[in-house]
């Protein structure tokens, strides 16, 4: 019996070891800059992103530009890696020199932890000027003051309306208030004979396509941080008008007509969503839409404008997110993968090129105003709003998208009618972020 | 096949023990180093993160019991653990009893057998993702086949995935259709039982039912606790399902990388194991979620001590009962 208790303890002492070993591996974060690649130096830049596709070539094509300052660089494009392969990328010592990732949900995390390095050193050694990029983009690539990400082009959300159901429900300009909407979308809104929703004038289900209270915070002036740091949902009035709002709206559809209509409609980035199809009249969502409508449903006759406001001044605001580039830690080749960042960063003529080709907003003020970028009627708004002083980056915090995750599950059950309180509701949103941000030590 | 080690030495001859003992390890060996290498070490590893904070990314810093006591006032992982035990309760039962009910009948067709039994195995062949797919397009409100099939008795199907008192029975409906695999197992052991005792049996008047009772039940009960804990084991473990039909019932199965919709709707389908990924790889805080695998193993681990012992309790009081 004693021999075998020596036995499990050796094994748990030897596990233990192995266990602080592997914890501790990983390659170490540069304080420092990494020395550029010579001219003629020959090497090879791993990127990994999540495009696919036709975007996952268009991007590709950007690389490829890279050639131009640097000939005798490949660069691998690997596309579909989402931010679960690139962690576990670092984790395991097989990184990428440049990681892309689609969500800005995690920077919080890349930058305390040391997932993506500082840029700073070399921000500070190239003598980059950030003001080329707008206010709100630069808070939603670093934490903390910590930069770790630049931004690759950005999404910048608005109002979509279909001009032929405004047409003929006599409707003859985009709604600018609450209330406006609100009227709007009730006069946009068919019902078949049993009561059945056919068309929703705007679907104010919380969570669903873009109506998400990330996205809609800005137009309702909602704070998520109080001036000490803690998570201010219920003391910011703009997350109770926000809900009041898209409760009413609910209201006004019945909570379970709305869901027998929502259930049936289509995935968010398919063919089948509903605007495409018809199915509602007024939407949130972002510039990239307009490509998909103009590919998949050129039937849908649309224009866009800024998302109404509750506050008339605040009026040509809008929500910012986009895709971040990273050098992960451990990366071969630093220095030159600083070099790729800084290209897709701030060339205009790569910017200009790619934004027309994924119909995304440019990130730097100068490709913006590019008489190369093709500008419609419809992508205008989007470019009008991404120059304007009003735009709002997302929340950033080191716990992922907890906090965003839990105040979309309490917007939804909230809009349901299953929360009588919605100050104390608010309130327990709030402990329960700040529970895990305290928890995290960041 | 045999293999053969040779006599046990005798006593005293030292040399020729180890030599033995050698002999004996190097058998086992392949199996003991996977063992370690597979189980051992990554159970411990998984203790000993449980009192750390743990990034993923920089070394764990220690925090003694923190990780365990967080877990009282977070409310999701409450929600989680309630999701995961009814799926623990309702699926074991529900998968027990429809492949026992499925094996029955087959095991009692005159013809068709063969094209029957393959029919009901097949869609346990089928990849999760794409049989929950499958599944959420049939159920799909307005446009889905069965909706369309009750209109036409003036009837509306509940939005199943979309609906949280409906989420987790549509789960457990897709989890049904694919277990065709114990459905198998049972009817082999069904088919399994000895024909005398049947006869003798009938011989005795019992019917078809008292037959079935008395004969093949106590008879595969092994074989049903098997499926018990295959269940009890499966249910613990839900992940795909729930977070496909979670995804696509929100409209964002082709949004990648988040995990805003994960539990849709109203977090009825975010079992423990969809949480505790969460946690670990989305929300990097690898050491709860390593506390949270040690409370899942612990759980796993009691409710089969629990089967096992009732099993080897029901055998026993079997062979010892009249007759024996």
């Amino acid at each position: 019996m004693r021999k075998h208790t020596r036995a499990a303890l050796l094994c748990v002492a030897a596990a233990l070891t192995l266990t602080a070993c592997a914890a501790g591996k990983g390659g170490g974060a540069n304080s420092d800059a990494a020395a550029a690649p010579g001219k003629d130096d020959k090497l090879t830049l791993t990127v990994w992103s999540n495009y696919s596709d036709r975007e996952y070539e268009e991007v590709t094509k950007a690389l490829k530009t890279f050639n131009k300052k640097f000939p005798n660089i490949e660069i691998k494009h690997e596309g579909s890696q989402d931010d679960d392969k690139i962690t576990a990328g670092i984790r395991s010592g097989n990184t990428p020199d440049v990681a892309l990732s689609f969500t800005t949900d995690n920077i919080g995390s890349f930058c305390s932890t040391g997932a993506f390095q500082p840029l700073k050193p070399y921000l500070d050694r190239d003598k980059v000027d950030l003001n080329q990029i707008s206010p709100a983009v630069r808070d939603y690539t670093e934490y903390k003051g910590n930069r770790c990400a630049m931004p690759m082009l950005t999404d910048v959300y608005a109002m979509y309306y279909n001009t032929g159901m405004f047409s003929d429900a006599g409707i003859s300009a985009p709604p600018k208030t609450l209330d406006e909407l609100f009227e709007d979308a009730k006069k946009l809104t068919k019902k078949s004979a049993n009561g059945d929703i056919e068309v929703a004038g705007y679907l104010p289900t919380m969570g669903f396509y873009a109506n998400r209270p990330t996205i809609l915070a800005p137009n309702f002036g909602a704070e998520w941080a109080t001036a000490d740091g803690k998570s201010g949902l219920s003391t910011s009035p703009g997350f109770t008008e926000m809900m009041t709002f898209q409760k009413k709206l609910v209201d006004f559809y019945g909570f379970d007509q709305l869901e027998r209509f929502r259930a049936g409609l289509g995935q968010e980035y398919s063919a089948d969503h509903a605007f495409h199809q018809g199915k509602i009249a007024i939407m949130m969502d972002g510039e990239y839409r307009t490509a998909f409508l103009k590919a998949q449903a050129p039937q849908i006759k649309f224009n866009t404008a800024p998302f109404p406001t509750w506050k008339p001044a605040d009026y040509g605001t809008a929500f910012t997110t986009g895709t971040i580039m990273g050098i992960p830690k451990g990366a071969k080749n630093p220095g030159a993968a600083w070099e790729l960042i800084k290209h897709l960063s701030f060339d205009t003529d790569t910017i200009v090129d790619l934004s027309n080709a994924i119909k995304n907003v440019p990130s730097t003020k100068a490709a913006m105003d590019s008489p190369k970028l093709e500008v419609d009627e419809q992508f205008k708004t989007f470019i009008d709003l991404a120059k304007s002083d009003k735009l709002k980056g997302n929340p950033v915090t080191p716990i992922g998208d907890a906090h965003i995750k839990a105040v979309t599950d309490f917007a939804a059950e909230y809009t349901s009618g299953k929360v009588p309180d919605l100050a104390a509701g608010l309130k327990k949103v709030d402990q329960s972020i700040d529970d895990q941000i305290a928890k995290s030590g960041k | 096949m045999t293999a053969t080690l040779g006599a046990r030495p005798a006593p005293g001859r030292g040399r020729a023990r180890a030599r033995h003992r050698l002999a004996v390890l190097g058998f086992m060996a392949p199996a003991l180093i996977g063992f370690v290498l597979f189980f051992g070490y990554p159970l411990i590893a998984t203790v000993v993160f449980s009192f750390t904070k743990y990034d993923l990314i920089n070394a764990p810093e220690f925090t003694g019991l923190d990780n365990y006591t967080f877990m009282f006032k977070d409310d999701l992982l409450i929600k989680s653990l309630t999701n995961t035990l009814w799926f623990v309760l309702v699926l074991t039962i529900a998968r027990t009893v429809f492949a026992l009910g499925v094996a029955s009948v087959i095991a009692r067709l005159k013809s068709g057998v063969g094209l029957i039994r393959t029919l009901c195995y097949l869609p346990s062949l089928a990849p999760p993702v794409a049989a929950t797919l499958v599944f959420f397009m049939v159920l799909r409100p307005n446009d889905g086949p069965l909706d369309k099939l009750l209109d036409l008795f003036g009837l509306q199907s509940p939005l199943w995935f979309s609906d949280p008192s409906w989420a987790k029975p549509g789960i457990t409906a897709i989890m049904l259709w694919i277990s065709g695999d114990l459905m198998i197992i049972i009817l082999a052991a069904i088919l399994d039982v000895p024909q005398e005792q049947y006869e003798a049996a009938e011989l005795d008047g019992a019917g078809p039912i008292r037959r079935w009772w008395h004969v093949t039940l106590p008879t595969i009960s092994p074989v049903l606790l098997f499926g018990i804990v295959n269940s009890v084991i499966l249910a613990l473990q839900l992940f795909t399902q729930a977070v496909v039909a979670g995804s696509a019932a929100s409209g964002s199965a082709d949004t990648t990388g988040s995990t805003k919709y994960l539990g849709f709707p109203e977090n009825s389908t975010l079992t423990f194991p969809v949480y505790l990924y969460t946690k670990g790889f989305r929300q990097f805080d690898m050491g709860y979620a390593a506390a949270m695998a040690t409370v899942l193993f612990i759980i796993s681990f009691g409710v089969t001590i629990v089967l096992v012992q009732r099993m080897r309790k029901n055998s026993s009081a079997e062979e010892g009962g009249p007759g024996a």
